[in-house]
């Protein structure tokens, strides 16, 4: 048979899953233990044992300077800094969008002006943010909104404009205002395209976040993680990595959940 | 109800004209097929009516006056695809015409203007067929559903013209025929115009009190580009077919009939008529 006709079963799929992550950690483990058995006291590749101990005092034992539980503060600060940049660039993508996207007026003024701004490496503003706007929470939300916002305006514009044209024509049939055509026909329609949009932006924005922690903050997962890189401590950035990736992981899967849950239309739109 | 007024309209783009010399007059309650070959015009005709595209010279009346150079409540329109909302439920479809109309500001109704929208709109679905599938998304729906819910969308607002572009040519045979007695029907029962685009002669033959095809008089290859489509046949239908004389556009009180041969119990036929501002 074929390869391209062979469909993997459930439960084969499951294996399939399984298997790059299982051979991830195989290779780590066998390097970790060939390096320790040379040299115990070897940095580079801890074994599970000393990073479990890592995660334990960072993560469930108080912090005697803070006071408070490191791994938390500095999830609650990252997911706060990624969690307004995001809100700001959702909405005012969403609104933007629609209007370039609806408006061919709007889109002659910005449409250019948004694809340039899109080209302008966003870390290369990084020291003007910082020197305007101080090294404050600002700053760093700033920066995730600039590397994040034309991208989505630009993409979301074109989701709109790739909407069937019969479709605003036929609310024009049906009396729609401008307005109107915006509120009812656009907007519902561009909601789940934001999601699809939003989640193509999670991976710039966790990595805004985290260069603009490492350069000049005091609380964070990025900030920890170039803390402890002074010490060497693997120990800590191994499952600090880790705990980031499952971070970006969730609110992906949650971003699709969302998605499906509230526009049960649009996975037979998408699929058409 | 609109009388439509053809006036030496031709359509150019750039250099290349595509039609020449219209002039026809449409009469009010008309249903005119427009058939011709591929790329004669028909679609283009159809979208100056519209409101979509302006005549590159002569101009459209409706009813005396000038068409309006953008689409608008008083033309409803069916096209082949995309018609109505995949994000609405077919309810809220039907309903949009008449929130959209309400609401200017917010473009949904809400308590008692609500209910009346909704029981208007279920007694709209309940006419084209579509009773008890009020829940459901149109992709849910098969292709003739989903035209007949164009239909009802387009007809809740209450236009004076209908313009229907290839409808149904994307639909099975007995499927066609079933929505051509609905189309019939509800031509009948309300005080549209028609006009309709179509591939299908006995369609257009089918439905029609009038067929106008669209020609190039002048097809060879040197001159395509220079020498657009014009009406090269207009025929009337023989015997005379035409909508259902009304006395009025009120509607009639419960239990009258309105179309004889098809009255069916209960059925709303004039429902539509009183939505005219």
């Amino acid at each position: 048979m074929r390869l391209v006709n062979i469909r993997p079963g459930r439960q084969t799929r499951f294996y399939l899953l399984a298997l790059p992550f299982l051979l991830v950690a195989i290779a780590y483990f066998a390097g970790s233990s060939a390096r320790l058995t040379q040299n115990p006291n070897d940095k580079l590749l801890p074994a599970l044992p000393s990073m479990v101990q890592a995660v334990k005092q960072m993560a469930f034992e108080v912090d005697p300077r803070t006071g408070g539980y490191l791994m938390l503060s500095d999830t609650v600060a990252s997911l706060g800094r990624l969690g307004s940049a995001l809100a700001i660039s959702t909405v005012a993508a969403l609104v933007l969008g629609i209007v370039i996207g609806l408006l061919p007026g709007a889109n002659a003024l910005l449409g250019p002006f948004v694809s340039v701004t899109s080209m302008v490496p966003p870390l290369a503003l990084l020291p003007i943010l910082f020197i305007v706007m101080g090294l404050g929470e600002n700053s760093k939300i700033a920066l995730i909104v600039i590397g994040t916002l034309p991208c989505m305006i630009r993409d979301l514009a074109m989701k709109v404009q790739e909407l069937p044209r019969e479709q605003i024509v036929k609310a024009q049939t049906l009396g729609a205002s401008t307005w109107q055509i915006a509120l009812r026909v656009a907007m519902p329609q561009t909601l789940p395209r934001l999601i699809d949009v939003l989640r193509l932006q999670l991976g710039p924005a966790w990595l805004f976040l985290i260069a603009a922690e490492a350069i000049a903050s005091d609380s964070g997962l990025g900030y920890r993680i170039f803390l402890v890189r002074r010490y060497l401590a693997m120990d800590v950035i191994i499952p600090y990595v880790a705990w980031i990736t499952l971070l970006a992981f969730l609110i992906d899967v949650g971003l699709r959940v969302l998605q499906r849950k509230a526009f049960p239309w649009f996975a037979s739109v998408r699929a058409e | 109800m609109s009388a439509i007024r053809f006036d030496d309209v031709w359509k150019e783009y750039g250099d290349h004209i595509v039609l020449e010399r219209i002039t026809m007059e449409v009469e009010p309650r008309a249903f005119i097929a427009l058939v011709g070959p591929s790329g004669c015009g028909k679609t283009t005709l159809l979208r100056m009516l519209l409101g979509e595209e302006q005549p590159s010279r002569g101009q459209i009346l409706v009813d005396g006056k000038p068409l309006p150079a953008e689409p608008d409540a008083d033309r409803g329109v069916v096209f082949q695809r995309y018609s109505v909302f995949p994000h609405l439920t077919v309810l809220q479809n039907v309903m949009l015409g008449r929130e959209l109309r309400d609401a200017k500001f917010t473009a949904r109704l809400f308590g008692a203007a609500r209910r009346a929208a909704m029981d208007d709109a279920m007694k709209l679905l309940a006419e084209v067929g579509l009773a008890g599938q009020e829940s459901k998304y149109p992709s849910a729906l098969s292709g003739g559903m989903q035209q007949r819910l164009a239909l009802a969308q387009a007809i809740m607002r209450g236009p004076k013209i209908l313009l229907l572009d290839e409808p149904f040519g994307a639909l099975d045979p007995g499927i066609r025929a079933d929505i051509h007695v609905l189309m019939k029907r509800l031509w009948n029962e309300t005080h549209l115009t028609v006009v309709m685009v179509t591939h299908d002669l006995s369609e257009a033959f089918g439905l029609a009190t009038r067929v106008i095809a669209l020609e190039r008089s002048r097809n060879r290859p040197e001159e395509r580009e220079r020498y657009g489509a014009t009406v090269s046949r207009d025929l009337e239908i023989f015997p005379r077919r035409s909508a259902e004389l009304r006395s009025s556009v009120q509607p009639a009180p419960a239990g009258t009939t309105r179309s004889g041969k098809e009255h069916q119990p209960g059925r709303p036929g004039a429902l539509v008529l009183k939505e005219q501002p």
